[in-house]
């Protein structure tokens, strides 16, 4: 006898392994094609970066797979449910499942450290304040800023805010955490807190995390598997050792750091250098 | 030809801009009933626009009183009609100067604060945040302020009106010798309720004109320094000229 919920799991597709699913995504902004048939898939309880020169969508990624904006053709899958075709409360449910650590922390400015992180409880459940309290403590414990609790949010440093963010995005207790250039502009210590709290956040909560990110070294210790896109596409996709032995081009343009390549140095639509010269003194 | 059609497109641009604060409109005063659930943060930003707007409320207040009260009494002593000074004033103060002048700079105080309070939380990603955390940034940011604007202005209006009258009476009663039985008694032999209520229905439009500006200007604004600050300006000066033209119409209407 087949069993009862048959029905329902064929009719939703089935989970598989990977949390989220990108199939043949293209999104332009205006003429400017951002993806041409990008594919690309998130494995649960990993840490999946995402790299790619300046430029190539990487931010524009998130907002694909958050939902704020809508691919013009393709699917993205969160968890088997295609997130481009969810209404808006539909869409904020799934939110309650994903976390995101903007690129400067984006904390509330006219609420405390405190109230920042208590901020998705209070918005979303009815707990006493003794337990907001226990768990507001517990998350700020683990970033290591129980300490910071009463200060505002110009009051702390990048690496701080940062932290902060993190404790907030963990306040619901997400299965996916997505990262927007967790690193940029931090000082080395800064930087190796935050790598440390994306292991242990993955590791002792077996959350998904997606690092988006340009900074190669952080992301060799880090990442268990890595995408690198580069004009609307993946180029290279495996594990850091894999991707240093791309034979690639543009793959070992950007993990070496070399200044020309297909990447050019000079940036393309200039006339040709000494006719522009010559015309200027003519 | 080229003028006809950049008038066609600056009318075209105007449209859209109607339009879209319509839209606007319309998407908050669909969380409007959700909103009151949580009196806490209206009554928060009915303090940041309001209590924080009080000072420079009751100085101009003062001072417009005082000035009314001088020219009033140097037209009216030429007719011996200095003791109607105080029907003047009410009248004046009541249906025009007093929500025109709140309006006016609750635009340049209040309507400043709240377009680059909401400009920069679109810059620093605050509200794109609030969206991941599955808030809804309109019911949480742009309705508690909203409401809190249109609830504060006609509230300041009336303060400005009482101190404004204060200032007269300063002036006029104490300073130049106008009689004080014939200054208050003239007065509220001639104002009428429906005087009152015409500066209240006024200082309510303005309220949501205001608001409705400041709050649109910063949720929309470019998330960039220069696009904060162009928000703050175009906050003033679309005020501005939406409540003198307003406050033109509606006196038409209200003199009918």
């Amino acid at each position: 006898m087949a069993p009862p919920d048959t029905a329902s799991t064929s009719a939703r597709p089935a989970a598989t392994d990977n949390i989220v699913e990108i199939r043949d995504v293209h999104y332009a902004v205006g003429n400017r094609a951002i993806f041409s048939g990008l594919n690309l898939s998130i494995p649960r309880g990993r840490i999946t970066a995402v790299m790619g020169p300046s430029g190539t969508g990487k931010t524009t990624l998130l907002r694909l797979i958050t939902g704020q904006i809508r691919p013009d053709r393709g699917q993205i899958l969160f968890d088997g449910q295609d997130v481009s075709n969810l209404k808006r409360g539909e869409l904020y449910e799934l939110r309650m499942r994903m976390g995101m650590l903007f690129q400067n922390g984006a904390l509330l400015t006219d609420l405390d450290v405190f109230e920042n992180v208590a901020f998705p409880l209070r918005e979303h459940t009815k707990l006493p304040d003794s337990l907001i309290r226990h768990i507001v403590l517990t998350k700020l414990q683990a970033v290591g800023l129980r300490g910071a609790a009463e200060l505002t949010p110009p009051e702390l440093s990048g690496g701080m805010a940062r932290r902060v963010a993190l404790a907030r995005a963990m306040a619901t207790d997400p299965e996916l955490l997505i990262y927007d250039e967790p690193f940029a502009g931090l000082d080395p210590i800064s930087m190796g807190m935050i790598v440390r709290l994306v292991r242990q956040m993955n590791n002792a909560l077996g959350i998904t995390s997606i690092v988006v990110s340009h900074d190669v070294e952080e992301l060799a210790i880090l990442a268990d598997t890595s995408y690198l896109i580069a004009g609307g596409k993946v180029v290279a996709a495996g594990n850091f050792a894999e991707l240093k032995k791309n034979d690639s081009e543009i793959v070992n343009q950007f993990m070496n750091g070399l200044a020309d390549g297909p990447v050019a140095f000079h940036y393309s639509p200039a006339p040709d250098y000494f006719t522009q010269l010559l015309a200027d003194e003519a | 030809m080229s003028i006809f059609r950049e008038l066609a497109d600056n009318f075209r641009e105007f449209l859209i801009a109607v339009g879209s604060v319509t839209l606007f409109l319309l998407r908050m005063l669909a969380q409007v009933p959700r909103a009151l659930l949580r009196p806490r943060l209206i009554v928060e930003q009915i303090y940041n626009t309001g209590a924080l707007s009080l000072v420079i409320i009751m100085i101009c207040g003062l001072f417009i009183g005082a000035v009314f009260g001088l020219q009033g009494y140097e037209v009216l002593q030429r007719f011996g009609a200095e003791e109607s000074l105080g029907v003047g004033a009410a009248l004046g103060l009541l249906k025009e100067l007093g929500p025109v002048v709140t309006a006016l700079l609750f635009a340049g105080r209040a309507g400043t604060a709240l377009a680059s309070e909401i400009g920069l939380m679109r810059a620093t990603d605050q509200l794109s945040a609030m969206e991941m955390m599955a808030v809804d940034p309109i019911l949480r940011v742009a309705v508690p302020r909203f409401l809190g604007g249109l609830i504060a202005l006609p509230l300041l209006a009336m303060i400005f009106i009482a101190i404004a009258l204060y200032g007269v009476q300063l002036v006029a009663v104490q300073q130049l010798g106008v009689d004080a039985a014939a200054f208050w008694s003239q007065m509220r032999a001639a104002v009428e309720v429906d005087d009152v209520t015409d500066g209240l229905i006024k200082g309510c439009v303005y309220g949501v004109a205001c608001s409705l500006i400041a709050v649109y200007e910063g949720y929309t604004a470019i998330p960039t320094a220069e696009g904060v600050g162009r928000a703050t300006t175009r906050t003033v000066v679309i005020s501005a000229v939406m409540v003198l033209i307003l406050n033109y119409m509606l006196t038409v209407v209200m003199l009918r």
